[in-house]
């Protein structure tokens, strides 16, 4: 059991769901399916991965304006992460789910946690994120 | 209006911006469809009486809404079906339609200093580095909401400090003569790229007058191979008078010397295929212009393109008509070349289901197209491209390749 680390809210939200981490960032945009949930870049170490229902850590995102639609579209299709935990803030990331929570009432929470906070996330099996951003 | 007003509201925070300020102009790229969810956005925004408060212009779509016949896979009804309604609700948003990844090419075009909203990758940086206007890349949604309430976040390229130089790429090495080369933009693009992610490099050592279509390569290369979302150009591009200027007085973080063997591996990367028979060759990425038009139209004019052989120009419909007004067109269509406008070849769903091996003279093209069309791409001069596309096979030019090893 990890003790309630707090984060920085980028979307607010409330999610729990098993832990899955990505060990590069991601592009949504041509890199992951928002059909299956899948990450499709050959090129990423967790290339194949699933990130449904998945409190997903990950650095950052990397490229394309298109991520946000990308994110919105997999909450539509709920094939969609349950919480995103960052290590540096994406801008993409956060109007994506924020989006998809004005359209679809999509509840993915995003937030950012210190170098530190992320590191001891690494190897937790389940993760909870409140809606004031405790991590537990 | 309350989303748009939300989501800027949320960028401004997460970009620890203290204030918005107004913008002049917004090309949006919300218009290109990745699935349902830009739909819906988009009718929200119709069915609640959301008007643009600033000029607005579209990016490339999926499709031409022009050219309907140009996507016919089967398969993906779903995905054409989506993408032409998608532009509709843009243009019934009061959008304008001007369906290109390179508005800068049109009249109007914003000045020195302006706030602009951006979200095209090879746009914004153009427009912060050739014309010194200044944008952050906007992502899809962000880019619409900002330009629904005329206002951006006062963040990183909106600001003066956030526009210095950070790392020094010198070009001293490489010779004039292979700095005359269009190739040369399109390699030391790629180069830069990869080389700084996504800091502000400033190029010295380029001659002292670069035509658009160079700095436009540069633009677009940067933006593809890194996240380079403004360069400067020590005596080329405004905010680069000297090299002083560019690093606005401050120390560089890094002085990078670009080698010949450097232009030489971009060269071999972005040739992705050996020289050999050719499917496809594709032009215009970002979209054509018409100085471009001008150079290629005396290359094929009485000739043909060889059978076999897909050669297509992608423009804006504007060029486009230019094109035809100063006789440029018509050479090219009688030589069986085609001119696609609306989009860009190298999106899926495939260009008519094209395989094989194609040649490009953009470096952008010849970055994404093997890993989204699954093709072969050579990568080449406009003169070897249009040779090529007669010859049925790839065709060097060796007087502008003899400096590379």
């Amino acid at each position: 059991m990890i003790p309630g680390i707090q984060s920085r809210v980028l979307t607010r939200g409330s999610a729990a769901g098993p832990a899955l981490v990505l060990s590069e960032s991601l592009s949504f945009w041509g890199g992951f399916d928002p059909v299956t949930g899948i990450i499709l870049d050959q090129q990423h170490p967790q290339a194949g991965a699933c990130l449904q229902g998945r409190i997903v850590l990950l650095p950052g995102a990397r490229g394309s304006g298109g991520t946000p639609a990308c994110i919105a579209e997999s909450l539509r299709r709920a094939t969609g992460p349950a919480g995103i935990i960052l290590k540096t803030a994406d801008i993409n990331i956060a109007t994506g789910t924020l989006v998809a929570k004005t359209l679809y009432g999509a509840n993915c929470p995003v937030v950012t946690v210190t170098p530190t906070d992320y590191d001891a996330l690494l190897n937790a099996n389940h993760l909870t994120i409140t809606e004031d951003g405790t991590i537990t | 209006m309350r989303l748009a007003i939300e989501t800027v509201l949320q960028a401004a925070a997460i970009t620890a911006a203290d204030r918005l300020i107004p913008a002049s102009f917004a090309h949006i790229d919300a218009c290109f469809y990745a699935g349902q969810a830009h739909i819906d956005f988009a009718r929200l925004l119709l069915d609640n009486d959301a008007r643009f408060a600033v000029p607005t212009w579209t990016n490339n779509g999926l499709v031409s809404l022009e050219q309907p016949d140009l996507r016919t896979d089967k398969g993906d009804r779903e995905t054409i079906a989506g993408a032409r309604e998608l532009m509709q609700l843009y243009i019934a948003l009061g959008a304008r339609p001007v369906w290109t990844c390179a508005p800068y090419q049109l009249p109007e075009r914003p000045t020195l200093g302006d706030h602009i909203i951006v979200g095209e990758s090879n746009a914004v940086a153009f427009y912060n580095s050739v014309i010194g206007a200044r944008t952050n890349k906007y992502g899809d949604f962000l880019d619409v909401a900002c330009a629904l309430t005329g206002k951006v976040p006062l963040a990183r390229l909106h600001t003066d400090t956030g526009r210095a130089g950070d790392i020094v790429l010198r070009t001293g090495e490489i010779p004039d003569t292979l700095k005359s080369q269009e190739i040369f933009y399109h390699l030391i693009g790629h180069v830069a790229g990869q080389r700084v992610g996504n800091r502000v490099p400033v190029i010295d050592g380029l001659p002292d007058r670069v035509g658009e279509d160079k700095l436009k390569a540069i633009s677009a290369a940067v933006a593809a191979s890194g996240g380079v979302e403004l360069w400067h150009g020590v005596g080329v591009t405004p905010e680069a008078p000297t090299l002083e200027a560019a690093l606005q007085d401050r120390k560089p973080s890094e002085i990078i010397d670009i080698t010949i063997a450097d232009l030489t591996r971009a060269r071999d990367q972005l040739s992705s295929g050996r020289d050999g028979p050719l499917n496809m060759v594709a032009l215009g990425t970002p979209h054509f212009s018409i100085t471009e038009f001008a150079a290629l139209a005396p290359l094929l004019a009485g000739r043909k393109v060889h059978d076999g052989v897909k050669v297509y120009v992608a423009t804006s419909r504007f060029v486009r008509d230019l094109a035809e007004a100063q006789g440029y067109l018509q050479p090219l269509t009688e030589a069986g070349v085609e001119v696609i406008t609306d989009t860009c070849t190298y999106f899926s769903p495939k260009v008519r289901g094209c395989t094989g091996r194609a040649m490009t003279n953009a470096a952008k093209w010849a970055y994404y197209a093997p890993g989204m069309l699954g093709i072969e791409v050579c990568f080449g001069s406009l003169t070897e491209c249009a040779e090529s596309a007669v010859r049925g096979e790839v065709w060097r030019d060796q007087d502008i390749w003899h400096s590379l090893s």
